[in-house]
């Protein structure tokens, strides 16, 4: 499964830009599928550790709110993201030093603890972030070039685009590496790790680091897709989603997170089109069956459709 | 604007998305249905103002069906559940407008969603009608060429109950408020300590408390405002929390020691029933009170309550008397509209331009959405009571204040504007009514 | 500080009664959920969901009741009843349908079960109960008020907040802990919770175990709603709230520690209630800053256990 894997991902690129051609609506959500499908990835760095983050939303809030603040200062959207990247990374080591002691339900609730306190804090300091209202995001010029609306939103589905494929080789390459076998290795019995000399805090905090990034740029995706940003992006069901998405993607490849994404954007949206006031059942119903009966999730099927087919 | 056109025309790829009104200059045909994308909350705590408008947007548009539509066209809402968010909310108004085709879309109840979303009225082209919230913020910070409220606003809806109070109480000397922690509490109380401050300087505050939003028990609010007995206690919160606050004040009798002031409370009389106290401020954001003594169109007025009363056995509260606002204002608009081009169908740039300035009737009086796109609503404010013709309080001594006297001049941001008011405003503003 | 206290002394004391009836509320739902957790290792973030569904079967069922001309002193009793019912009813169901089916997945997915659950009932008590506020007091009400001198002032507290609640709160604590110490059922919980591997090699039915766990904690956290419902109108939407709180709760308190949960749940009350006198602002984040404060002196929460490291 693991050599269809780059050609699968061009087949789904591929799936998602012709959608996104059809109707322009779609090529939103589309949008919104693969920034989370980028933050995404950092819960499966954690998952591959046995750490289930309950908190992750934290990030993706503070990748939003840098876009929010600098957009109207800074005015590049690619200087923007390497900043939502690298403040979410910051923020990750701080609040990593603190969280990585932990492991399982601490770690779980410790993530979503401090999810909770940043999204009082957006909610609370209102004569800064304006509370619940948000803050609204303006066009902003891509690396120097002022762009109309369309091609803009063209630009964040490519600029998205683009960084799911080096994010997805990266963490690929990352996975693989001993950094990456060592996190497994703190799901199975972390002691053997240490008496064979590996600093396991080290290796989850360097993951932890590297999966705040991920929901930072995430964040940073999101809102300048949405073009609005507010503190619901870190409300602690924010958080439940990404683990959701996590889930249902299945945990086996770098692919999972934008299968998993993209169906949940695409289910939700369809269903709340369609039954506006029981999409919630909905979803939560899809994701029971899929835990039922795909535990793999649904790279997980695609793993055995595609293995049959060798057989 | 038509190059722009013309390059979402390419991006698009296909002419099935494109809508008819963008290609300028080309005769609109008439259509098969109009169609409303309507924003509003159908999970979370605000679905108690959602469902209800929702049941009168649906009554609304049987009735007008039945009576053949609007200029002859059917009218079909598609509603939309602002609940899970706003980055969601703005992919709905544009699958409303690229994917369903909507003709106009009536936008939200939370003054988050509406800020978010009615930037996009100039992106998308598409008339958008503030059908209900009361941020002052939209039209006061950008132009929108498609966008319209057709009722109050924050700034009226807190004005008029302060006039209110200080008509009938001009001696107060302290005041605490209570409200809930998100931006319309936040925003209220700074309208209306701006306000209270020009009005009438030296009233001291003496408790600031916004608690969580959903919040389920006051219990520590209450105690410490039962300690320093205030002389008013201010408070716009609404729903469950409102109905949760007064049930837990008056059973420990904090209304004795001071008097409410509440702008929101009119859609949590019927649940509170006999349990709100008389005697204490209250407001609906309108004129459209359950008893309003003298309605313009009394058969309209009472048609829409009982018609609304038989079919949901309760009263409208007010988020359906803004909810038909918008469908009256859009009949009006459309209908002055298809006039204005002798019966032919209006493009949305020629039914945006209908409503500028367009004075619409409701049954309790008329609405003139201003040059900036903000509606005139009167306000009628008054004490709690009851009387034997409802089982839930409402209002007595009322006194009606116009809309235009009781909004920020256009132009004008309402935090400035209220700083500018003086304490001859107090005598002149508001008549007794009924 | 002599002088702060001199100025203060008496809001104090205000604030201590009031902490006092909301720790009483904290305890009864988060004890439950920390009993579901240390037994059958899941973090039941459908507790919320049980909690709100107490909430409004009390309400209805005395509605209903009152209709039928309950007198009023009965409507304390009922008010335990229903919950009873209902965690009779939903316990049962949840565990043996669905729980049961992943007792040995991850703890990801468990934790996702119940998130789906959560979602899933969200939406069920919408389509039953509708979305308008619902209240019946009459339990509050028929007890009265007392009027506690303030200075040369008095303020008048409902009987209900002040006694009824921590009266429930303490018997549920007592009761709890002499059940979990001198009844044979209650040992073997303790025993589970403990070593799960040892109690089950020494014979112990784990399955009855969990059913009858989890459908207690189900009638603790209805039963936490159901107190609630004659002070407070149930919206959609109170049971998010509360779950994220109790998990601070028990994260805070240590796995499966009932008196744990009893100290936290009092100091989250009471730090709640003063902050709301001294920093208003503060009042939402307090339970978090006590949660990460703990967490730092005491890693395995306050009363916890710390694990044997296994190799």
């Amino acid at each position: 499964m693991k050599r269809y894997e780059p050609f699968l991902a061009l087949v789904l690129a591929g799936g998602l830009i012709a959608a996104a051609i059809a109707a322009p609506w779609l090529r939103f959500v589309l949008t919104i599928a693969l920034a989370k499908g980028i933050a995404v990835m950092g819960i499966l760095l954690l998952l591959r550790a046995g750490q289930v983050s309950f908190g992750h939303a934290l990030y993706i809030g503070f990748g939003a709110y840098v876009v929010a603040f600098f957009a109207p200062v800074a005015g590049d959207g690619v200087l923007i993201i390497a900043a939502s990247a690298a403040g979410a990374g910051l923020l990750g080591l701080v609040v990593g030093l603190f969280v990585t002691r932990y492991r399982q339900i601490f770690f779980g609730m410790l993530n979503l603890a401090m999810c909770m306190v940043f999204y009082s804090l957006l909610e609370k300091l209102y004569h800064i972030t304006h509370g619940t209202d948000g803050i609204r995001v303006e066009i902003m010029p891509i690396a120097g070039q002022v762009l109309d609306r369309v091609s803009y939103e063209w630009t964040v589905f490519g600029i998205a685009m683009g960084l799911a494929f080096v994010v997805g080789f990266i963490i690929r390459l990352y996975l693989a590496s001993p950094m990456g076998e060592a996190l497994a290795g703190i799901k199975t019995r972390e002691t053997r790790l240490e008496f064979m000399g590996v600093p396991a805090r080290g290796i989850l905090l360097a993951a932890y680091v590297a999966s705040a990034m991920l929901g930072g740029i995430g964040g940073a995706l999101i809102a300048m897709t949405s073009r609005h940003v507010t503190p619901l992006l870190s409300y602690w069901t924010a958080s439940g989603e990404l683990v959701f998405i996590a889930i249902l993607g299945g945990p086996g490849g770098v692919l999972g997170p934008f299968l998993g994404a993209a169906t949940y954007e695409l289910v939700r949206v369809y269903a709340a089109a369609s039954f506006a006031d029981a999409w919630q059942m909905i979803l939560g119903l899809v994701l029971l069956l899929v835990i039922l009966f795909a535990p793999g999730g649904l790279w997980g099927l695609a793993s055995r459709l595609v293995g049959e087919r060798r057989r | 604007m038509t190059t722009l056109t013309r390059r979402e025309t390419l991006a698009a790829g296909f002419g099935t998305v494109l809508l008819p009104a963008t290609l300028s200059a080309q005769p609109v045909a008439k259509p098969a249905e109009f169609k409303i994308g309507v924003t509003t909350f159908l999970s979370g705590p605000a679905s108690v103002f959602g469902v209800p408008s929702r049941r009168a947007c649906e009554m609304l548009a049987e009735q007008i069906n039945a009576a053949g539509g609007i200029a002859g066209v059917p009218i079909r809402p598609i509603f939309v559940d602002e609940g899970p968010g706003t980055d969601h909310l703005v992919g709905e108004i544009r699958r409303l407008v690229q994917s369903e085709g909507v003709h106009t879309i009536f936008q939200s109840i939370s003054s988050g969603s509406c800020l978010a979303c009615t930037p996009l009225s100039r992106e998308l082209n598409k008339v958008m009608l503030l059908w209900d919230c009361g941020t002052q913020r939209i039209f006061e910070e950008a132009r929108y060429d498609y966008a319209f409220r057709t009722q109050g606003y924050g700034t009226s809806e807190v004005l008029a109950p302060l006039l209110y109070l200080l008509k009938t109480k001009p001696n107060i000397r302290t005041l605490a408020v209570v409200n809930q922690d998100y931006a319309w509490g936040r925003d209220s109380w700074e309208l209306w300590k701006t306000a209270m401050d020009a009005l009438k300087p030296g009233v001291r505050v003496v408790a600031e408390m916004f608690p969580r939003f959903g919040s389920t028990d006051f219990s520590t609010e209450i105690t410490r405002l039962l300690a320093l007995r205030p002389d008013v206690i201010y408070s716009t919160s609404w729903g469950g929390e409102l109905v949760t606050f007064i049930r837990q004040a008056t059973e420990r009798r904090l209304h004795e020691r001071s008097t409410f002031v509440l702008p929101v409370a009119e859609a949590s009389m019927q649940i509170l029933g006999r349990s709100m106290p008389e005697g204490h401020i209250i407001g609906t954001r309108g004129d459209h009170w359950n008893n309003h003594p003298s309605p313009a169109n009394p058969a309209l007025f009472n048609g829409f309550v009982n018609a609304y009363r038989q079919k949901f056995n309760e009263y409208p509260i007010y988020p359906c008397h803004h909810m038909a606002q918008a469908v009256w204002a859009l009949k009006a608009a459309v209908e002055k509209a298809v006039a204005a081009k002798n019966g032919a169908w209006p493009s949305d740039a020629e039914l945006a331009a209908a409503f500028r300035g367009l004075t619409f009737p409701t049954p309790t009086s008329t609405i003139t959405l201003r040059e900036d796109g903000q509606g005139l609503e009167d306000q009628i404010v008054g004490l709690s009571s009851f009387n034997d013709r409802f089982p839930f309080a409402v209002p007595k001594d009322m006194m009606l204040f116009p809309g235009a006297q009781v909004s920020a001049p256009v132009g004008q941001k309402s935090t400035d504007w209220l700083k500018t008011l003086t304490p001859a405003l107090i005598e002149q503003a508001g008549r007794p009514i009924g | 500080m002599a002088e702060w206290f001199q100025d203060n002394g008496l809001l104090l004391g205000l604030a201590l009664l009031d902490g006092l009836s909301s720790a009483g509320l904290i305890f009864l739902v988060a004890v439950g959920l920390n009993l579901v957790f240390g037994v059958l290792r899941i973090v039941n973030v459908a507790h919320g969901s049980l909690y709100a569904i107490g909430a409004y079967s009390a309400a209805s069922i005395g509605i209903f009741l009152a209709g039928l001309g309950l007198p009023a002193w009965a409507s304390i009793p009922t008010l335990v009843l229903s919950a009873a019912l209902v965690g009779a009813i939903l316990g049962p169901l949840i565990e043996r349908f669905i729980l049961r089916r992943i007792y040995g997945g991850e703890e990801v997915v468990q934790l996702l079960v119940t998130f789906a659950l959560f979602m899933i009932l969200e939406d069920v008590q919408k389509l039953i109960w509708g979305v308008q506020p619902i209240h019946h007091d009459v339990a509050l009400r028929a007890l009265g008020t007392i009027d506690v001198p303030f200075g040369t002032d008095f303020i008048p507290f409902t009987n209900y907040q002040l006694f009824v609640l921590p009266t429930f709160a303490i018997v549920t604590l007592v009761g709890l802990a002499l059940f979990l110490r001198r009844t044979l059922t209650g040992r073997v919980i303790v025993a589970v919770t403990t070593d799960r591997e040892a109690a089950t090699a020494m014979g112990i039915d784990a399955a009855r175990i969990f059913l009858l766990t989890f459908t207690f904690g189900a009638m603790l956290a209805a039963l936490g709603g159901a107190l609630l419902s004659p002070t407070a109108a149930l919206v959609p939407g109170i049971g998010a709230q509360t779950i994220v709180l109790s998990f601070a709760v028990v994260a805070t308190a240590g796995l499966g520690q009932i008196e744990g949960a009893a100290l936290t749940s009092l100091m989250m009350g009471l730090g709640r209630s003063i902050a709301v006198y001294f920093a208003p602002e503060f009042e939402v984040v307090v339970p978090y800053i006590i949660m990460v404060a703990v967490l730092l002196v005491r890693p395995q929460g306050l009363f916890g256990v710390i694990e044997t490291r296994r190799v």
